[in-house]
């Protein structure tokens, strides 16, 4: 059990605000992602949470207990840093018995702890060589090894998986997903890889500039996101942004303008918009629909194809907008080519002029 | 006149080198274009030409006098008649010489250790208070001073005036406010010694310090914080991650401080002149070479025996960064 209840908490760097009355329940055992862009304060929040960083106001409390004034050592949690952050002159064995050795373990109960550890990473191999000896992934195996060997009630990772090359990095997430099944402990996650935050996460907190911009689970913030920067965070490439205005709205839906051509009815509303205002219209990229049959659709000329093998993804222009469209793999389409475009408005996002999602 | 000759001096010697760069790197050319050389030497030909002026100039300014040290070392007081090891023999059989040699030892147990110690535990203070630049600056200002100019300030803390009359020493004017009796601090044979090595580490510490600093900056903060979330005290830490990290210039920085203390002279010569007990093998020395007439010979076997003491720690540092750099 190792609940983590923050309320209201603040940090200022000299007079920068950089974290701002942010509060979060994380579950007990759950494994939680905090995803935002660069800066806006994803380490500085696992970084309170260590210990690490002092807090300016608010409390951060872990399985009841309020841990503003404790040392990291008093908080039973491990962390993994984005650099790996091992104890150069030490060989591998003794960089994972370190904090063992710290707690006055006997000397059976470390040997086995480590290579249980590392047996799980797989990295009984090694035990015996310097960092400097591994390669990016080993060491990040390491560093992870690290902090299971402690057994803490809870695991804190900073961007772990962003040194590592592609493939490597999706199997360390498999492997650290696999990982959190056996440990039943809290894991909170900091990346900036929304992939990952997607295929990970019990939930996902995403961070913008300090203030959190909507919690929820991952499929949760794909379909619903409560506001444009939810909408274009989530989701590769990014959901498609149309500028346009409300015509007219009833209680089952919004008409918006469709490139000043023709209209279109989203099965959304607000409380807050009426007819004439600037709202901005958001599709996906996998929602759009090429030379299929439509109920709204129009002509686009394409600009970049990008092949991926099991889809494509098609550049296009329209009236000033640009649109990413993806389609089938196998798609004959080339540049400069003209495809029909046209999409579900069931699957189309609407934001008001302060960037709230329509319901 | 002086001056313009002495311009035209240097003119000609730069000019000189211009010249021979400039020719000897043409002939280079020259020569690997039409192939009269194989392509292979080319870069450690280059290396030889670009050396040589510099090692002619240390050969003729070292090498040459060490060798002459060395032969000077078996001829009598004005170098003229070969005597054998006389000169040796004299200075194993002499007093001065085992007690120089026993001082000389001391210091290079001592200094070394303690300035090192020092600047690396003071580094590491510093860092964490807001005032630490500021200390570390007052810290590494005797480097700025000459050893004389620090025996001079160190004669104000040593100082012993007559038991009645004022103590103007420091040291004495704390004893005496405790009533103790003051004492000739610099006259107390062995412990003189040890306030003799005070004014090396207190001048060597801010060297250390300085270098460790900058060391310090270079481990990274996220390894220290694993260390402490690890659940290692600041000490722990102190002793299991930055001792281990600053390993390389720990060594360097000891290397520095020994060769230093292996020719120390100015110290002795400004605060007690190698009386009570004081001698060490510069100062004898000096002694020897240039005091009452002077005696090349002896002179030049105390010479050699420092060369002697400085090389097995030459030696050890060129082996070390050639491991170094092989690793
Ligand atoms: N020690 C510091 N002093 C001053 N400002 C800081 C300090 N550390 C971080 N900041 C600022 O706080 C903000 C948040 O930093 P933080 O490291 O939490 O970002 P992040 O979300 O982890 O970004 P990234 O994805 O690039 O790691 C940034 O704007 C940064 O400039
Ligand atoms: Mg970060």
């Amino acid at each position: 059990m190792s609940e983590i209840n923050i309320k209201k908490i603040n940090k200022y760097y000299g007079s920068n605000h950089i974290i701002k009355d942010v509060s979060l329940d994380i579950k007990s055992q759950s494994f939680t992602v905090l995803v935002g862009p660069s800066g806006c304060g994803k380490s500085t929040i696992l970084r309170m949470i260590a210990g690490l960083e002092d807090i300016n106001s608010g409390t951060i409390a872990i399985d009841g207990t309020v841990v503003n004034d404790l040392a990291p050592k008093q908080r039973n949690i491990a962390m993994v840093f984005q650099s790996y952050a091992l104890y150069p002159h030490m060989t591998v064995f003794n960089n994972m018995a370190f904090g063992l050795k710290l707690e006055k373990r006997s000397k059976d109960e470390i040997e086995e702890r480590v290579h249980e550890a590392a047996k799980i990473l797989q990295i009984e191999d090694y035990l015996q060589r310097k960092p400097k000896q591994l390669s990016g992934g080993q060491r990040q195996r390491v560093a992870i090894g690290r902090a299971i060997t402690r057994k803490p009630k809870v695991f804190l990772f900073d961007e772990p998986l962003s040194n590592l090359d592609a493939a490597l990095r999706v199997q360390m997430r498999v492997e650290l997903a696999k990982l959190h099944d056996q440990l039943d402990a809290t894991m909170i996650y900091v990346t900036h890889d929304q992939t990952e935050a997607m295929t990970m996460a019990d939930e996902i907190v995403v961070l913008d500039q300090g203030i959190i911009s909507q919690s929820g689970g991952p499929m949760q913030l794909y379909n619903n996101p409560s506001n444009l920067f939810v909408g274009g965070f989530i989701g590769s490439p990014k959901m498609n942004f149309i500028n346009t205005k409300i015509l007219s709205s009833n209680s089952k839906g919004t008409k918006v303008d469709l490139f000043g051509s023709s209209d279109i009815v989203i099965p959304k509303t607000s409380k807050t918009s009426s007819s004439g205002d600037q709202v901005t219209l958001g599709v996906r990229p996998e929602h759009l629909l090429v030379n299929k049959k439509s109920s709204s659709s129009w002509e686009s000329k394409v600009f970049v194809v990008e092949k991926l093998g099991s889809g494509t993804f098609l550049y296009l222009e329209k009236e000033g907008e640009p649109l990413v469209v993806e389609t089938e793999g196998d798609s004959k389409i080339k540049v400069g080519d003209s495809v029909k475009v046209g999409f579900d408005p069931d699957k189309c996002h609407l934001f008001d002029s302060s960037n709230n999602s329509f319901t | 006149m002086n001056i313009i000759s002495l311009i035209s001096t240097v003119l000609a010697g730069i000019f000189f080198f211009i010249i021979y760069f400039r020719l000897f790197n043409f002939i280079l050319d020259y020569i690997i274009k039409y192939k009269i050389i194989s392509h292979r030497y080319e870069n450690s030909i280059r290396s030889i030409i670009f050396i040589a002026p510099a090692f002619l100039v240390l050969f003729t300014f070292i090498l040459f006098p060490v060798f002459e040290t060395i032969r000077l070392s078996f001829y009598d007081k004005f170098g003229r008649e070969f005597i054998g090891f006389e000169n040796y023999l004299w200075a194993i059989k002499d007093n001065e010489f085992r007690r120089s040699i026993l001082n000389n030892l001391g210091w290079l147990l001592i200094v070394p250790t303690l300035s090192t110690f020092f600047g690396l535990v003071i580094a590491n203070l510093t860092d964490r208070i807001w005032w630490g630049t500021i200390a570390k600056s007052i810290i590494f200002m005797p480097m700025a001073i000459s050893f004389v100019g620090a025996g001079v300030i160190w004669k104000f803390i040593y100082d012993y005036r007559g038991i009645d009359d004022q103590q103007i020493g420091l040291l004495n004017a704390i004893v005496v406010s405790f009533g103790l009796e003051p004492q000739a601090w610099l006259t107390i044979p062995i412990w003189n010694n040890l306030f003799l090595m005070a004014i090396m580490i207190w001048i060597q510490t801010g060297l250390a310090l300085v270098i460790f600093s900058a060391a310090l900056r270079g481990i990274p903060k996220e390894t220290l914080e694993a260390a402490r979330i690890d659940g290692a005290s600041e000490f722990r830490i102190f002793w299991s991650i930055i001792i281990p990290f600053l390993e390389q210039t720990i060594l360097v920085i000891w290397t520095i401080i020994t060769i230093l203390v292996l020719k120390v002279f100015d110290i002795i010569y400004a605060m007690t002149n190698g009386q009570w007990q004081t001698e060490v093998l510069a100062n004898l020395m000096y002694d020897w070479m240039f005091r009452g007439g002077g005696d090349s010979g002896r002179g030049s076997v105390l010479a050699f025996c420092i060369m002697i003491g400085v090389i097995p720690i030459l030696a050890w540092n060129l082996y070390r960064h050639r491991n170094e750099q092989s690793t």
